[in-house]
């Protein structure tokens, strides 16, 4: 039974196990491998991806939960690296090896469209669930509060 | 192989434009740089072409300590052209048309700033000849600016005009290089050269790599110290997706076509294994520290005067113990590699800091001649030295060879995790005596390793100021595999001994900072034996962190100082601490270092920053335990990782001098341990001996 998907407003005809996590429905069905693999058990925030606008772990989420939803990736973030969090992480220069950085972006990008003003402290537990085993974490708290400034109030 | 080189040729257009000079990134035989028209020795390829765009083929993709981008913005200064001129490209890297040798990290600038301002300096002087001669005038009345070459009346002519001319120009035998105050990118913030790349999810990692033709597999690896006595494969086999489960060295790999399947079908393997010795838990380890405390058997490291009759002599007798335990390196990106073994060709794909050896390493597993070898370099989802192991290639190469197929291994977190490789566990053991006037006269430190190698470093402070000194280590065997992690040795020996330099001071009755700054001035009036640092730049960085951190000048804030020389470069930290709930909490760190001429800014404080994020969290959080040859934890849930909430603010300032640049990757780590436990004795007067502190 084939499962169907919107993945970056396209939709997407997937017939594998329906228990198969979204990541690896991403990266071995769909041939998008922006979405990272830390850890399979949703500490890390690596595979973080949105589901219909909410940032989620897609690498314990079967797809068979997400059938006719919209999932967004990092791919389809703004393939033209535009997106105010996108810029401001080129701009601050956040990130050393990059491996997390996809994970953290859509985290961001997600509190952001939640709450286009977050506090810094807001920032900071909004962040705490995504590791950045280079310690990168002070750019990213602060690209958040820069991509924040280029919001529209 | 020619297509290969044919390839190359076509994919980077780069012996097509009008000036090419290749030259090498890292040290190496014969000459250093050349006019090239085609693939050859060289390691990196610096070609202008008409329009004056200027390329810069980067041999060595970034792991993550920025030298990516560092290392062109050395040749672009001294090129003197406008940043926005350059682009940095990988080459593709195909280790029979490249010459290359990557390094592990904090040593790259070092050994090739002087090669990189040559390559720069070079083809600027070629650029302003091609001028001279164009306007008929000496070459020393023109000036360079911004990618232009200037004549004395006014001339004005682009780098990419005067390319075809220069290419034809012999390549300088001595260059005059910028002065300092005239650089205009160097010591300037610059972003990472692969930003977009990141931030738009290109697939530009090792698991990212994908081939025609190609499965995936997983391999399940034994216990420590253990060998395969069967397996049962059958139930596996039926699952769905799943071509082949194979077996090797006392593995089992399950290949199959996508990752899920595997990681299911993995459930119903069933493996047997046995051991001629006991398997190794956490007592065995502990047991070998004690036995490998009490050996006279240990290797003499270092003997200064008469440790023995100075201690028992001393006013006073300061002795502590620590110990660490075996840690992974966890890196983002877990280990994985792609190989694709045919008759008479081997091509292997994925993230490893050791291309040649990697090569070399599986033409001798395979029998094949190593020009038959190729790797492919991927970008690097960190390192902190674990990619400098090639077991990863080595596996994949050996399992295509079996399975005949191009096969990417996948390892998961609990793979990698439980993998080996560690970061040795190490105990240390240390004595000072000091006279009456509390001077420290005599020191001696045992460093029992488990796999560790010599676990001391016998030539850095405070040996050097010190009369008696006896330094001994000890490597007890172990089947749990070790391998060097973020600063080797140092990440812990740097918290131990300067958590016991701060226990020392306070029972000389002497300020930590003081202490040191009187050491180091004996070392330079009159050092003691061997000594590999400089005591001038230690104590500057001590001096500017006291003024930087307002030393002992806070009322209320309880503040812990700490210094380490690694990797050519010095860092000293003031760590604060305050009493939260009851809780110690740090929530500052000052760092200075002295790394000589900083290249990037922007790289160089995320190197600083996140060193000492690393050497935090590591410290009080990271333990990996042993039950019968077997790992645990071997996840992010119980295998505790700092993160962005737990991290104190960090300033991080740089020694302004123009030294040659050194070593950053790692320096600013070995100090962080013993700055943040000699903060938390302060505010709590509890001392810490052992990691983790939690």
């Amino acid at each position: 039974m084939a499962i169907t998907l919107t993945i970056n407003r396209k939709k997407v005809s997937l017939d594998i196990d329906s228990n198969t996590p979204l990541l690896w429905a991403l990266r071995d069905h769909a041939g998008l491998l922006g979405t990272k693999f830390g850890c399979g058990i949703a500490q890390c925030g690596a595979c973080t991806v949105w589901v219909n606008g909410e940032a989620t772990r897609s690498c314990v989420l079967p797809i068979s939960a997400v059938a006719n939803t919209q999932i967004t990736t990092i791919e389809g973030l703004d393939p033209a690296g535009k997106h105010p969090i996108q810029e401001a992480w080129d701009e601050l220069d956040v990130a050393q090896c990059g491996y997390c950085q996809a994970g953290q972006i859509m985290t961001a990008a997600a509190l952001l469209k939640k709450n286009p003003h977050p506090s810094k402290q807001e920032i900071v537990d909004g962040m705490a669930g995504n590791i950045c085993r280079c310690g990168t974490y002070h750019r990213i708290q602060e690209a958040v509060a820069l991509a924040s400034k280029k919001v529209k109030k | 192989m020619k297509t290969t080189r044919r390839n190359f040729i076509q994919q980077t257009a780069l012996f097509t434009s009008v000036f090419t000079l290749g030259f090498d990134w890292f040290e190496s035989k014969g000459a250093t740089m050349a006019i090239a028209n085609e693939p050859g020795r060289f390691n990196a390829f610096l070609s202008i072409d008409a329009a004056g765009k200027i390329r810069l083929y980067s041999p060595n993709p970034e792991i993550g300590q920025g030298i990516k981008t560092a290392f062109p913005v050395v040749v672009a200064e001294e090129l003197d052209v406008d940043w926005k001129q350059v682009e940095v490209l990988q080459a593709n890297l195909d280790t029979q048309n490249f010459e290359r040798q990557l390094t592990g990290g904090s040593g790259a600038l070092k050994h090739s700033w002087e090669r990189l301002r040559k390559a720069g300096a070079s083809v600027r002087q070629m650029m302003v000849q091609a001028a001279a001669n164009q306007w008929k005038v000496d070459a020393s009345v023109c000036k360079t600016s911004k990618g232009f070459v200037l004549g004395p009346a006014g001339q004005k002519a682009s780098y990419g005009s005067l390319a075809a001319e220069a290419a034809k120009l012999p390549v300088p035998s001595t260059v005059t290089f910028k002065d300092r105050k005239d650089y205009k990118i160097i010591g300037t913030r610059v972003r990472g050269v692969d930003n977009k790349d990141i931030v738009t999810g290109k697939p530009v990692f090792g698991i990212d790599v994908r081939k025609p033709g190609m499965v995936f597999a997983q391999i399940v690896r034994p216990p420590f110290g253990a060998t395969l006595k069967s397996f049962s494969a059958d139930d596996v086999k039926k699952m769905p997706g799943i071509i082949d489960v194979v077996s090797f060295k006392n593995k089992v790999a399950i290949v199959g076509t996508s990752t899920y399947e595997i990681m299911q079908a993995r459930q119903n393997l069933t493996c047997s294994y046995g051991s001629d010795t006991p398997l190794e838990g956490n007592d065995t380890h502990q047991a070998w520290f004690d036995a490998g405390m009490k050996t006279d058997k240990a290797t003499v490291q270092r003997k200064d005067g008469d440790f023995a009759k100075a201690i028992s002599e001393a006013a006073k007798v300061i002795e502590a113990t620590y110990e660490c335990p075996f840690i992974a390196h966890s890196p983002m990106e877990p280990m994985n590699f792609f190989a694709d073994v045919k008759p008479g060709s081997v091509i292997l794909a994925g993230p490893t800091q050791v291309p040649q050896p990697a090569q070399k390493a599986v033409a001798t597993l395979l029998g094949v001649p190593e020009n038959t070898v190729q790797v492919e370099l991927t970008k690097m989802g960190g390192g902190f030295g674990r990619r400098l192991n090639n077991d990863f290639a080595l596996e994949a190469a050996e399992l295509s060879s079996i399975i005949k197929k191009p096969v990417l291994v996948m390892w998961t977190r609990e793979d990698d995790m439980g993998g080996g490789i560690y970061r040795p566990a190490v105990r240390y053991h240390f004595k000072a005596g000091i006279d009456a006037k509390g001077n420290i006269t005599s020191f001696y430190l045992r460093g029992v390793g488990l796999n560790a190698g010599n676990s001391t470093r016998q030539d850095n402070f405070p040996v050097g100021a010190i009369d008696h000194v006896l330094i001994e280590s000890v490597d007890q065997k172990s089947a749990v595999t070790t391998g060097p992690w973020r600063a080797p040795i140092t990440n812990f020996l740097g918290f131990a001994e300067q958590a016991f330099l701060d226990e020392v001071a306070e029972a000389a009755g002497k300020d930590p900072i003081q202490m040191r700054l009187d050491l180091l001035a004996r070392v330079k009036s009159n050092p003691v034996g061997k000594i590999t640092y400089e005591a001038d730049r230690f104590a500057e960085v001590i001096k500017q962190v006291a003024e930087k951190s307002q030393w002992k000048k806070k009322p209320g804030v309880h503040q812990g100082f700490s210094v380490y020389y690694s990797h050519f470069s010095y860092v000293a930290q003031v760590a604060e601490v305050q009493v939260k709930n009851g809780k110690p909490q740090v929530t500052h760190v000052t760092a200075v270092t002295d790394c000589g001429e900083v290249i990037n800014l922007s790289g160089s404080e995320n190197q600083v920053k996140g060193a000492i994020i690393d050497g935090m969290g590591h410290a009080m959080f990271a333990k990996l335990n042993f039950q019968a040859g077997v790992t645990s934890p071997t996840n992010f849930n119980a295998y505790r990782m700092i993160r962005g909430n737990e991290i104190p603010k960090i300033d991080a300032y740089f020694v302004d001098n123009g030294i040659s640049p050194t070593g950053l990757g790692e320096p600013a780590l070995p100090p962080t341990g013993g700055s943040i436990a000699n903060a938390i004795y302060a505010a709590t007067k509890k001392r810490f001996y052992k990691q983790p502190f939690y």
